[in-house]
């Protein structure tokens, strides 16, 4: 560039400052375009998303719903929230669906589980997680059928003492090379149940959707059933 | 001028490649080296940004001087990213999901910079373009080439979920070239990168000594005759 002849003002300071100034700019312009121009697409990927691993643990068989209209949101204790997503046949709730989470080997592992109106584990799913390829990632449901053992289980079904690796002496088996990984994910899902269980009457509170909020809901003002 | 171009395209692919001879973007070449789907993918992005990039530096040289040039070149080079990580997120959210990590990466793909400092900069457009294509293609043959040696001895595959990237219409790429194969965990993982690359870069120097060793033979003969 020191070879192109400069004419002088292209020496002054103000130059300098103008060509980072309108270069800055422009790119926040084109920034402002991509951003708008992809926002709806990347929002109905997202969508989609949540949909493909909601429908892997909720059965389309047992709700008429859209499983993702009106979540309900538990406030969990340090201020984080829970959404549950709800699987209603008619104005009774016939599953449920959330997000848990653990700490692995590798990282967090992220699940989804859903559970029916009893609280039996309808399936649950590996949404992410950064253990070792080859031995922990048996967790995926493509890679081995191990997390599909969890199905129709509850707390009573093993009894709670025994929701464990076999290692730590309970009911659930773990992988050759990995203990920690499934060890987490056990602990994941019995948690999941925990809240279950603490939150049941939140969670299964009949919906009522669109409509006046009926009698009994209404003394449940943590609802956010309505509007 | 085809000379010139020639001499652009070897030196992209070959002579002074991004990762063989400039040992530049090592961090994306290993972290997502572990199939050669996913170095295809990186690599195909990159060299669209080295392209853009490339062309915008090459267009706006006259106004830009050397005492902003390079937080310039940086914006442009962000910019370009941004967008290509927008519109893959929003367009192919199969690949974004595996590669979504390393995309923001190819900002800190010093290989980009560099090209744009050492030759954008001082060329006219079209040949700045013709080095962002080559100087990707080399980019993208390191990614594939260190890819599938890595996915045939960890996994016994090769590029395994091409369809997902390029559609249906490739899936007879992929290859399951050992079947019942148990897996080498040690070529899936971090240090295997560093070790398939290491042997890589030996291969390189190795080639490069023969071919000259056999340039010399040829050249005496000549000389000799």
């Amino acid at each position: 560039m020191s070879a192109i002849a400069e004419p002088s003002y292209r020496n002054r300071v103000g130059y300098q400052a103008a060509i980072l100034g309108g270069f800055t700019m422009v790119a926040a312009a084109f920034l402002v375009v991509g951003n708008i121009a992809t926002r709806d697409a990347i929002e109905q990927r997202r969508t989609e998303d949540l949909l493909a691993s909601l429908s892997q643990v909720i059965p389309a068989r047992i709700h008429d719903n859209d499983l993702l209209a009106h979540p309900l949101a538990i406030p969990q204790g340090s201020g984080k929230t829970v959404t549950v997503y709800r699987a209603l046949r008619g104005h009774t709730v016939t599953g449920v669906a959330y997000r848990i989470t653990g700490q692995g080997y590798g990282g967090e592992i992220q699940l989804i589980l859903g559970l029916n109106a009893r609280g039996e584990v309808l399936g649950a799913r590996v949404l992410a997680h950064a253990e070792t390829p080859g031995l922990g990632d048996k967790i995926e449901a493509e890679r081995d059928d191990w997390i599909l053992g969890f199905e129709g289980r509850s707390l009573g079904s093993p009894p709670i003492e025994r929701w464990a690796v076999r290692k730590d002496g309970g009911d659930f088996d773990q992988f050759s090379g990995a203990t920690i990984t499934p060890r987490t994910v056990v602990g994941a899902i019995k948690h999941g149940l925990e809240f279950f269980r603490d939150h049941r009457d939140t969670l299964l509170a009949s919906a009522v959707i669109q409509e006046t909020p009926a009698e009994g809901n209404a003394t449940q003002p943590r609802l956010g059933n309505r509007q | 001028m085809s000379n010139d171009y020639g001499r652009i395209a070897r030196d992209g692919l070959w002579d002074n490649n991004v990762v063989f001879a400039q040992s530049l973007a090592l961090c994306p070449l290993l972290a997502v080296t572990g199939t050669a789907t996913n170095g295809l993918g990186l690599g195909l992005a990159s060299t669209f940004v080295l392209i853009s990039s490339g062309t915008l530096v090459a267009l706006l040289r006259g106004i830009i001087t050397p005492e902003v040039r390079i937080p310039v070149f940086v914006l442009i080079i962000a910019v370009l990213v941004t967008l290509v990580d927008l519109a893959m997120n929003a367009w192919m959210h199969d690949l974004h999901k595996v590669l979504g990590l390393f995309i923001p990466l190819i900002v800190t793909n010093c290989a980009i910079l560099g090209r744009a400092e050492s030759f954008a900069s001082r060329n006219r457009i079209l040949p700045a373009m013709f080095d962002g294509l080559m100087m990707g293609f080399g980019f993208t043959l390191a990614l594939v080439v260190l890819g599938a040696a890595r996915e045939i001895l960890g996994s016994g595959t090769l590029f395994q979920g091409a369809a997902l990237m390029l559609g249906e219409s490739l899936s007879f790429l992929e290859l399951s070239l050992i079947p019942e194969y148990r897996g080498f965990l040690l070529a899936v993982l971090p240090p295997g990168g560093f070790i398939a690359l290491g042997f890589m870069l030996a291969g390189k120097r190795v080639l490069d000594r023969w071919l000259a060793e056999r340039n010399q033979e040829t050249a005496g003969e000549k000389a000799i005759a």
